[in-house]
C-alpha cells in the first residue's frame, strides 16, 4: 500500500509541475462552460419585433404596450397581412413577429381563453428560444395581474412558432454535452498520455523491473485522475447552477454516481488507448481523432441524433458518450431517476467492463 | 607555401543574461586542415559553433567564416558550408536518393548536377543496392558515411560536423576518418566538435574548450607531450580538472 | 554463478539482434560488453532484466530463471537503461524517494550502499533532474539504481554522451561498488573503458567475438602492429592500401596501425617502399595492440 501511495503522489508531482496538462485540467472546463454559456444564454435587448394585431382592442394594446415598455424589444413595424411574416423575416432586421388572433379581447373574457401566436427567426435558434422565452414571460406576467383583478380566470395561450429550425432542443442541452466532452478528455486523454509518456521517456522500462506489480502501475496512474475528475464534474454542475441557472429537477446523488461511471469508462479507455500508442502524441492523436470527434459529433451533444441519417444513429450506439448524455439530460432537465435511466447506466456499465478487459488482455508485462 | 585562412575569430563572446557561455576567444582554421572542437557538456562548444554557422549572433568580437561575416554575411555562410551532426543527419523515412535530392535541391543545385552527384556518391559508397531503401533501414555506420557525403554535395569550403562518430563500429569509423582524409586532402577545411577523445586523435590541431575558455590549442602531439600523456583523454582530464 | 546466459538468440523480424549468445558471470565480478550500436547489448540487457523474452535459449540472474521467476528477478536487480530514464519533473531527492518507495525501503535503509555517489548531488538534492548536466544525471540514475541494494546490476551504456571526466568518475564508482560485492554487467561502445572491466565480452552483430580478461585479449592478437605516419595521412593510407604485402591498414589517431602479411616483416621494406612513392616525415614504429585492434581484426574474419 506504501509503494502505491507513493506512486500516486509522484503523479500528483507530474500533474501540478506541467502547466499545460494543468491548464487542460483546471481552464478548459472553465473555458468551455463559459464558452457555450454565454454563446447560448446570451442576454437579449432592443430586440426588433413586428405586430400583426388582428383584434387592435384594449387587451392586445396593454400588452403591446407592456412589450414595447420592456427594454428587450423595440417594435419595428406593424404588419397587416399573416403573408408579410416571411417578408419580414427575408429583410432580416426583424427576429419576432407578435401574432394576435381576431377578437382577442372578447375571447379572453368570454372563452377565458384566447391566442397570440409568437413567430421566431430560428437561424440562430438559441436567439429564438430566448427571444419566445421572454415574450412568453410577459404575457403570463400580464395574465396574472389580470387574474389579480378579476375573479374569472383568464387564460392567454401563447402558441410559440419556429420557423427555419422547427426541432429546437432545450438550450439547457450545452450542460450535459460540454460536462461529457470534459469529462471524456481529461480521464481518456490525460491517463493515456501520461501513460504512454512514461513509455517515452523509458521510465516504463524501470517501473517494469521493480517489484511494483503492472496493475499497481496502472492504478496508481489513473487514480489522481478520478479524483481530478469528480472535481471537475462538481465544478461543471455548480457552474450551470449558480452562473447559467440551469436546472437541476433529478437527484444530485444520482448525477454523481453517473458520472463517477462515466469517469470510470472514460479512464478504462485511456488505459486502452495507452496499450496501443507508443508515443504521447499517438496516443493525443488517438483520443482527439477517436474519442472527442465522436463525442462532439456522434453523441447528440451538438446534432440531434434523430436528426441524422440511419447509419450514423447506428454508429452513435457505439459511443459511450451519447448515452451519458442521454443519461444527464434525463437526470438534470428532465428530472427523471435510475427506473428510467437504468437501461443507458447498464449499457455504460457494459461498455467500461469491455474496455477494462480488453485493457487487461493488451497490457504488456513485458516490453512488446 | 602560402596557407590560406578559412576560419578567423578574435574575441569572440556570447553572453546570456548574467552567463559568459563563450568568453573571448580567438583561433584561425587553415584551408584543408582537420580541426577539432573539444570540450566537456556545457563547455561552451555549440553555443560557439551556433555563431560560427551563422544561426547565433555574437555578443562581441569578430569572426570570419569562408571569407564571411558572422554578422552580416550570414547567408552567405550558411551557402559556404556543409553540417552533419549525429543527432540529425538523414530523414529515415525518405530512400536514399530522395535525401540525396532533397539536400541537392536545398542547396540549389541543378537537376542534372544532383543526378550526377548523386550516382557519383552511390558508386563510390558502393550503395547500388540500397539506393532505393530507406535510410531507416540502413545500418548506423552507412547513414553517417551517407550523411557526410550529403554534406559534400554542394562543395561546401567548410563541413562542420558534431560528434559524428559516437557508436558506430570500428571498422566504419576508420572507413569514415578515410573519407574526411580524403574531403581534406581535396582541400575542404573540417571543423569536429566533440567530446568523445578518440575523435580527437584524428585531428590535425585541437582546442580544448573549459568553461567558456579556449584552454589549449595544438595538435594532438604536442599537447600529449606538453601535457605528459598518453591520450587525448587524459590530456582533457587533466586540463579539466585543474 | 551471478548471471548465466545460455545460447540465447533473439531476432526482430528478419534482423538477428542476438545469435546464440553464451556468457556466464561469477559473483562480484564486473564484467563488460564491449560492441558498437546495433550490435545487440541492449536486446540482450533487456532479455535478462526480463523485459524481453529470448527466441531461444535460456538464463538466469541471481539464480532465478529469466522467465519463470522473472518477478523474482525485478526484485533483485538494478537497472539502468540506456537513455536518461529518470523523472525530469520531479526533484533529485523526489526521484531517490521515490524508487526506494516502489521497492519497498527508504532512502535511510541503504544510504550506505550510495553514500560516496549521493553526496556529489545531495547539494542539488532540490533541483529538478532534468536541470542536471549529464554527469550529475548519470549520478542520480546510478543512485536510484542502487537504492534497494540490488545482488547484480546492469548497466546499459552508462557512460554514452558523458564526458571524460564524468566518465572517470563513473568507473571509480563502479570499482567500489563491486568491492561490496555486487556482481555488474555494464556495456559501453568505448573500447578504451574494456581494460576497465574484469573480464569482457567483445560483441558485434549479434555475435560474440571473444569472452576473456582485457590482457588475454590484446595478447592474443595475432601479428606484431606498427604505427605508421607521414606528412599527409590521406595520401599515407593510400599507399599503404595498395601495399602488396599488407594484412591490415586502419587509422588509429594521429598514426596508421599496420600490419603485414609476412610472418618476417621488416620495417625498412615499407620504408623505402613509403619514400618511392612520395611520402615524407615517414615513422615506422612497433606498438601494442589495443582492445579495439583485436576487435576489427576478429569483426574482419
Amino acid at each position: 500500500m506504501k509503494r502505491f501511495f507513493g506512486f500516486v503522489q509522484k503523479e500528483f508531482y507530474h500533474i501540478f509541475r506541467d502547466r499545460r496538462s494543468l491548464f487542460i485540467l483546471f481552464g478548459m472546463p472553465v473555458a468551455q462552460i463559459m464558452l457555450f454559456g454565454f454563446a447560448i444564454t446570451n442576454e437579449i435587448n432592443n430586440v426588433d419585433i413586428a405586430i400583426l394585431d388582428r383584434s387592435q382592442d384594449a387587451s392586445t394594446k396593454e400588452i403591446i404596450s407592456k412589450i414595447s415598455s420592456s427594454d428587450y424589444f423595440s417594435i419595428l413595424q406593424h404588419i397587416k397581412e399573416e403573408a408579410e411574416i416571411e417578408e419580414v423575416f427575408k429583410n432580416g432586421k426583424v427576429k419576432a413577429v407578435l401574432y394576435f388572433e381576431k377578437e382577442f379581447s372578447k375571447k379572453l373574457i368570454k372563452q377565458h381563453t384566447a391566442k397570440v401566436q409568437i413567430v421566431t427567426d430560428a437561424t440562430d435558434p438559441n436567439v429564438a428560444n430566448t427571444i419566445s422565452n421572454y415574450i412568453n414571460s410577459i404575457l403570463s406576467n400580464y395574465q396574472e395581474e389580470q387574474n389579480r383583478s378579476i375573479t374569472l380566470v383568464y387564460q392567454i395561450v401563447p402558441q410559440s412558432r419556429m420557423v427555419f429550425n422547427a426541432e429546437l432542443k432545450s438550450v439547457y442541452m450545452f450542460v450535459p454535452g460540454v460536462m461529457t466532452v470534459i469529462l471524456m478528455l481529461v480521464s481518456a486523454m490525460m491517463t493515456s498520455i501520461s501513460i504512454t509518456r512514461e513509455k517515452e521517456l523509458g521510465t516504463m522500462e524501470i517501473l517494469l523491473v521493480s517489484p511494483l506489480n503492472p496493475f499497481q502501475v496502472i492504478i496508481g496512474k489513473v487514480f489522481p485522475y478520478i479524483f481530478l475528475s469528480i472535481i471537475n464534474a462538481a465544478a461543471i454542475v455548480i457552474l450551470s447552477i449558480f452562473v447559467f441557472h440551469v436546472p437541476v429537477n433529478g437527484s444530485l446523488f444520482l448525477l454523481g454516481l453517473e458520472s463517477v461511471l462515466f469517469i470510470v469508462t472514460s479512464l478504462a479507455l485511456g488505459i486502452l488507448i495507452s496499450t496501443i500508442s507508443t508515443t504521447q502524441q499517438m496516443a493525443m492523436m488517438i483520443s482527439l481523432m477517436g474519442l472527442m470527434l465522436p463525442v462532439i459529433l456522434l453523441s447528440g451533444f451538438i446534432f440531434p441524433i434523430s436528426s441524422m441519417p440511419v447509419p450514423l444513429q447506428v454508429i452513435s450506439n457505439i459511443v459511450p458518450a451519447k448515452w451519458f448524455i442521454v443519461i444527464v439530460k434525463g437526470i438534470m432537465l428532465k428530472g427523471v431517476g435510475i427506473r428510467i435511466v437504468w437501461k443507458e447506466t447498464l449499457v455504460l456499465l457494459g461498455m467500461t467492463l469491455l474496455f477494462i478487459g480488453l485493457s487487461v488482455r493488451k497490457y504488456k508485462i513485458r516490453l512488446e | 607555401m602560402k596557407e590560406e585562412t578559412v576560419i578567423k575569430v578574435e574575441g569572440l563572446t556570447k553572453v546570456f543574461g548574467d552567463f559568459t557561455a563563450v568568453n573571448k576567444i580567438s583561433f584561425h582554421v587553415r584551408k584543408g586542415e582537420i580541426f577539432g572542437f573539444l570540450g566537456a557538456n556545457g563547455a561552451g562548444k555549440t553555443t560557439a559553433m551556433k555563431m560560427l554557422i551563422g544561426i547565433s549572433a555574437p555578443s562581441s568580437g569578430s569572426a570570419n567564416v569562408a571569407g564571411f561575416d558572422v554578422y552580416t554575411q550570414t547567408e552567405d555562410i550558411k551557402k559556404s558550408i556543409g553540417y552533419m551532426s549525429q543527432k540529425f543527419a538523414l530523414y529515415d523515412d525518405l530512400t536514399v536518393k530522395e535525401n540525396i535530392r532533397f539536400f541537392g535541391g536545398i542547396y540549389g543545385l541543378s537537376k542534372a548536377r544532383i543526378s550526377q552527384k548523386s550516382n557519383l556518391l552511390i558508386e563510390e559508397l558502393g550503395l547500388e543496392k540500397v539506393a532505393h531503401s530507406l535510410v531507416g533501414s540502413l545500418p548506423l555506420g552507412w547513414k553517417q558515411k551517407i550523411a557526410f557525403s550529403v554534406s559534400l554535395l554542394h562543395d561546401p569550403k567548410i563541413v562542420f560536423l558534431d560528434e559524428p562518430t559516437g557508436g558506430v563500429d570500428p571498422i566504419t569509423r576508420r572507413q569514415f576518418w578515410e573519407m574526411i582524409y580524403k574531403a581534406a586532402n581535396n582541400g575542404t577545411t573540417i571543423f569536429v566538435t566533440t567530446h568523445y577523445m578518440d575523435e580527437a586523435e584524428y585531428c590535425d590541431r585541437v582546442s580544448i574548450m573549459v568553461d567558456g575558455n579556449i584552454e589549449a590549442l595544438d595538435t594532438p602531439k604536442n599537447l600529449k607531450t606538453h601535457f605528459g600523456s598518453d591520450s587525448m583523454n587524459e590530456v582533457f582530464l587533466k586540463l579539466a580538472r585543474s | 554463478m551471478s548471471i548465466r546466459i545460455d545460447h540465447i538468440s533473439k531476432s526482430y523480424g528478419k534482423v538477428n539482434a542476438l545469435d546464440d549468445i553464451s556468457i556466464q558471470v561469477d559473483q562480484g565480478e564486473l564484467f563488460g560488453l564491449i560492441g558498437p550500436d546495433g550490435a545487440g547489448k541492449t536486446t540482450l540487457f533487456r532479455i535478462l532484466t526480463t523485459l524481453l523474452l529470448p527466441d531461444h535459449g535460456s538464463a538466469s540472474v541471481a539464480g532465478y530463471d529469466i522467465i519463470a521467476d522473472f518477478k523474482a528477478i525485478r526484485k533483485q536487480v538494478g537497472y539502468m537503461p540506456g537513455r536518461f530514464s529518470l523523472y525530469q519533473d520531479l526533484t533529485v531527492e523526489e526521484n531517490l524517494r521515490f524508487f526506494a518507495t516502489i521497492f519497498g525501503t527508504t532512502i535511510a535503509e541503504n544510504y550506505d550502499l550510495i553514500r560516496d555517489i549521493y553526496v556529489q548531488i545531495e547539494p542539488f538534492k532540490n533541483r529538478r533532474a532534468g536541470k542536471l548536466s549529464g554527469g550529475m544525471k548519470q549520478k542520480l540514475a546510478l543512485s536510484c539504481a542502487l537504492i534497494h541494494k540490488p545482488e547484480v546490476l546492469f548497466l546499459d551504456e552508462p557512460t554514452t554522451g558523458v564526458d571524460p571526466v564524468s566518465r572517470k568518475e563513473f568507473w571509480e564508482m563502479l570499482k567500489r561498488l563491486q568491492d561490496k560485492g555486487i556482481t555488474i554487467l555494464v556495456s559501453t561502445p568505448y573500447m578504451d573503458e574494456a581494460a576497465l572491466c574484469d573480464r569482457i565480452a567483445l560483441i558485434q552483430n549479434g555475435r560474440i567475438l571473444e569472452i576473456d580478461t582485457p590482457k588475454a585479449i590484446v595478447e592474443h592478437y595475432p601479428k606484431p602492429i606498427f604505427d605508421v605516419g607521414a606528412h599527409n595521412t590521406y595520401l599515407l593510407i593510400e599507399k599503404l592500401n595498395a601495399y602488396a604485402h599488407k594484412h591490415s591498414v586502419f587509422p588509429f589517431g594521429e598514426y596508421i596501425h599496420y600490419t603485414d602479411q609476412r610472418d618476417g616483416f621488416d620495417p625498412l621494406e615499407l620504408r623505402t617502399y613509403l619514400k618511392n612513392e612520395g611520402l615524407q616525415n615517414i615513422h615506422i614504429e612497433r606498438t601494442k595492440a589495443t582492445i579495439e585492434d583485436t576487435f576489427m581484426e576478429l569483426a574482419k574474419q
